[in-house]
C-alpha cells in the first residue's frame, strides 16, 4: 500500500479528514521552506504538498506566484526541490509527500528520470496542473512503473459526462478545485461542495481532498465536512509574505513558527470536524 | 472527436492537426481542468462553424466591406532595383482596418465567440495590434473587453493603449514576471480559468491550447490564398521564396499554409535576434531553443536547463515572446520552413529602407523579414520572386524608433 493510500486508510479508521498544508519549496530560502516542511508534521499536517516554483504558474494567484518568483531568486530548481523531500525523509517515513507543480521543469528534467528520481527520494504523487487527461498518458506510464500516484484535479466545469475520463487512470486521492479560478481568491460555499462531492463519489472509491480557497480552520473544517481532506496554500503563503515584507525581505526570527501555529489551528479545525459516514 | 477528413490528399502538409491537436509532436492541449471542457466547446464550437455554409460567407462580408480584403499586393519596384536581385512583391496586409493582420483572426473569433453565446471577451497584447484590433471587434459587436498587457508594453506603445481605451476596452497592465508579451498571456489565462462561463479568449497568434493554433492560422490564410491568387494574377507563376516575420508566428503561419504542398516555393520565417542571437536578448525560440510546454501547447521554447522560461528580447514588442506556434516547430523539425533571425539593429536598417524607397512606413515586425529579404535578394537571379508579408504598419514604432535613432520628438 502507499503512502498516501495507507495515510487516508488510518484516518478512515479514525473517522477524520486530512489536512494537507502547502509549502513552497525554497521560500524564500532552502532553510526556510525546510524548516517549515519539517515542522508541519508536528503541527498536524497528515499529507504535505510542495509547490515546485515555476516562472509561469498560470493557475495560481499573486500570492503564490510571488512565492515562486522568491524561490527562484533564491536559487531553487526541480533538483535540489527533489533534495529537500530527500532530507525530509531522513527522519519522517511516514508522511506522504506531494508535489505539485507544472509539467515545463519535469520535462525538462525528463519524464523518466524525474519519475524515477521522485520515488527515490521519498515522493509520493504528483500534481502537475497543466497535464489534463487528454494529456497525461505524456507522464502516466513512468509514474506508474515508479510507484508515484498521478492525482487528478477535478474542476466545477468537470460534468458528468467527463468525469469518467479525468479519474481514468488517478490514484492516491482526487484533487477537487472547489472554485473556477486561480489560486488564493474565492472560497467555495457549504451548498457548492454539497453539490459537488457526492457527484465524484458516485464515479470513484478515492478518497476527495479539496482546494483552492481555503483559508481558516472554519473553512477546513467545513471542507472536510463534505470531503476526506482540506489543503491549505495561499492562507499560509500570506503569513510569509507579511513577515517578508515587515522585516526588508527576511524572514522573522518566528516566522516559521508563526506559520506552524497556523497550520497547528487548521489541524485543530479538520479534527474537530466530523466526516460524513 | 469531430476531425474532417484529410483535406489536402493524404500526402499534404496541410492536413495537421491530428485529433489531439498535434502537429508531430507538437501542439496539444496542456491546460488546467478548469478550461479543459471550455477548450473543448471551442473546438466544438468552431468545427460546427467550419460546416456550416453561412459562416465563411458571413465572415467574408466582414472581411470585405469592414477590414477592406483582400489587400494589395504591390511589386516593390524600387526596392527590387535597390537590392538589384530577385523582385520582390508586399503583400500589403498593413493596410488592412486597425493596420495590422491581426484583425483577419479576431473577425473570425468574435463570429465564433457570438456563436456561442460568450458575453465577454478577453485578448492579451504585445505590440498592442491585436488588443486595437480585438478592442475594433468588440466595438463593433457591442461586447465588453477586457485586453491584458503587460506593462513595459503599455510603457512603450502609449498610442496603441489610448487607441483600444477609446474604443471602449479596459486595459489591464501586468506587473508579473518581465512585464511583456508572456506575462500577459499568463494573465489573461487566469481571467479565463475564473470566467470561464461567459468569456471568449480571442488569442492573437498561432499559439496556445488546440483548437487555437489551427484556427488562428485557418482565419489568416486568407493572407496567403488571397497572395497566391494575386501573383498568379500579375506574374503568372508561383514565387520562389515567401518570407515573414515570427513572434508567435501568425502572419507567417497565413502566408506559408497555402504554399506548404507547393515545393519549389521556399518558406522563410524570421525571428527577432534582439542584440544578437548569441547574446541571452533576442526572441529567436526556434534558433536558440528547445521543445517545452507553455501556454497550453508544446512547442519550441527559450528556457533555462531546469526548464524555467527565459525572458525574451525584441525592440519589436510584438516578437518579444519566448515561444513560438507549434506548427512552426514542425514545419522546422521536418525542414519545409526555413527559420532565420534577424538583429535590432538589421529590423532598423530595413525599417528605413522600406520608407524611403516604397514610401512606406512598416511596422518593425514586417521590418524584420524585410531585413532578411534585403540578404537574400541580391543574391538571387533578377526573375525570381520574393513574396513578402507587410503584415502591420509603422505609426505604432515611430517612438521607439526615433529613440533608437537619437531623435527627440
Amino acid at each position: 500500500m502507499s503512502r498516501i493510500a495507507a495515510r487516508f486508510a488510518k484516518l478512515k479508521a479514525e473517522g477524520r479528514g486530512a489536512l494537507i498544508p502547502f509549502v513552497e519549496a525554497w521560500d524564500p530560502d532552502r532553510d526556510t521552506s525546510l524548516a517549515l516542511l519539517k515542522g508541519m508534521p508536528g503541527a498536524g499536517a497528515d499529507l504535505i504538498e510542495i509547490g515546485c516554483p515555476f516562472t509561469d504558474p498560470m493557475a495560481d494567484g499573486p500570492t503564490i506566484q510571488l512565492a515562486g518568483r522568491r524561490a527562484l531568486d533564491a536559487g531553487a530548481s526541480m533538483k535540489n526541490t527533489l533534495a529537500m523531500v530527500q532530507e525530509f525523509r531522513k527522519d519522517d517515513g511516514d508522511t506522504p509527500i506531494i508535489l505539485m507543480g507544472y509539467l515545463n521543469p519535469i520535462l525538462s528534467y525528463g519524464v523518466a528520470p524525474f519519475c524515477r528520481d521522485c520515488a527515490a527520494f521519498g515522493v509520493d504523487g504528483l500534481i502537475i496542473v497543466d497535464l489534463p487527461s487528454e494529456e497525461a498518458d505524456l507522464v502516466l506510464p513512468d509514474a506508474a512503473a515508479n510507484g508515484l500516484d498521478i492525482i487528478r484535479l477535478v474542476a466545477p466545469t468537470t460534468d458528468e459526462a467527463r468525469l469518467p475520463l479525468v479519474l481514468d487512470g488517478s490514484s492516491g486521492f482526487v484533487y477537487y478545485v472547489s472554485i473556477t479560478g486561480i489560486t488564493g481568491t474565492r472560497t467555495a460555499s457549504g451548498d457548492e461542495l454539497a453539490d459537488a462531492i457526492p457527484r465524484i463519489r458516485r464515479v470513484t472509491d478515492l478518497p476527495i481532498a479539496i482546494g483552492f480557497g481555503v483559508r481558516t480552520p472554519e473553512q477546513a473544517a467545513n471542507a472536510v465536512k463534505h470531503a476526506d481532506g482540506a489543503v491549505v496554500a495561499s492562507a499560509l503563503i500570506d503569513t510569509m509574505r507579511q513577515d517578508l515584507e515587515a522585516n526588508g525581505g527576511k524572514p522573522k526570527p518566528d516566522t516559521v513558527a508563526r506559520i506552524l501555529a497556523q497550520v497547528k489551528a487548521l489541524a485543530a479545525g479538520v479534527r474537530g470536524a466530523r466526516v460524513p459516514a | 472527436m469531430n476531425v474532417p477528413a484529410a483535406r489536402f490528399g493524404a500526402n499534404s502538409l496541410r492536413n495537421g492537426p491530428d485529433a489531439r491537436g498535434r502537429f508531430g509532436e507538437f501542439g496539444g492541449r496542456f491546460v488546467a481542468e478548469t478550461l479543459m471542457p471550455l477548450i473543448l466547446e471551442v473546438e466544438a464550437a468552431y468545427n460546427a462553424a467550419k460546416a456550416d455554409p453561412a459562416f465563411q460567407p458571413e465572415l467574408d462580408r466582414y472581411l470585405k466591406d469592414y477590414v477592406g480584403r483582400p489587400s494589395p499586393l504591390w511589386f516593390a519596384e524600387r526596392l527590387t532595383e535597390k537590392l538589384g536581385g530577385a523582385k520582390v512583391y508586399f503583400k500589403r496586409d498593413e493596410l488592412n482596418h486597425t493596420g495590422a493582420h491581426k484583425i483577419n483572426s479576431c473577425m473570425g473569433q468574435i463570429l465564433l465567440a457570438k456563436r456561442m453565446g460568450k458575453t465577454r471577451i478577453i485578448a492579451e497584447t504585445g505590440a498592442g495590434q491585436h488588443g486595437v484590433a480585438t478592442a475594433t471587434v468588440c466595438a463593433l459587436f457591442g461586447l465588453p473587453c477586457t485586453v491584458y498587457m503587460g506593462a513595459v508594453d503599455v510603457a512603450r506603445q502609449a498610442p496603441n493603449v489610448f487607441r483600444m481605451k477609446l474604443l471602449g476596452a479596459e486595459v489591464v497592465p501586468v506587473t508579473s514576471g518581465a512585464s511583456t508579451l508572456k506575462d500577459a498571456m499568463n494573465e489573461a489565462l487566469r481571467d479565463w480559468v475564473a470566467n470561464v462561463r461567459d468569456t471568449f479568449y480571442i488569442i492573437g497568434t498561432v499559439a496556445g491550447p488546440h483548437p487555437y493554433p489551427m484556427m488562428v492560422r485557418d482565419f489568416q490564410s486568407v493572407i496567403g490564398n488571397e497572395a497566391k491568387a494575386q501573383l498568379q494574377e500579375q506574374a503568372g507563376r508561383l514565387p520562389d521564396a515567401c518570407v515573414a516575420a515570427i513572434g508567435g508566428g501568425s502572419n507567417a503561419m497565413g502566408l506559408f499554409h497555402p504554399f506548404l504542398d507547393d515545393p519549389s516555393v521556399r518558406l522563410i520565417g524570421v525571428e527577432a535576434a534582439g542584440h544578437g542571437l548569441d547574446t541571452m536578448q533576442h526572441a529567436a525560440s526556434l534558433s536558440r531553443g528547445r521543445p517545452g510546454v507553455l501556454h497550453g501547447n508544446r512547442t519550441y521554447l527559450l528556457q533555462d536547463e531546469d526548464g524555467q522560461i527565459q525572458e525574451a528580447h525584441s525592440i519589436s514588442a510584438g516578437l518579444d515572446y519566448p515561444g513560438i506556434g507549434p506548427e512552426h516547430s514542425w514545419l522546422h523539425e521536418i525542414k519545409r520552413v526555413e527559420y532565420v533571425a534577424a538583429t535590432d539593429q538589421e529590423a532598423l536598417d530595413a525599417f528605413q529602407l522600406c520608407t524611403r524607397t516604397e514610401g512606406i512606413i512598416p511596422a518593425l515586425e514586417p521590418a524584420h523579414a524585410l531585413a532578411h529579404v534585403a540578404k537574400m535578394a541580391p543574391a538571387m537571379d533578377k526573375d525570381a520572386i520574393i513574396l513578402m508579408n507587410l503584415c502591420g504598419r509603422g505609426d505604432k514604432d515611430i517612438f521607439t524608433v526615433a529613440e533608437a535613432l537619437g531623435v527627440k520628438l
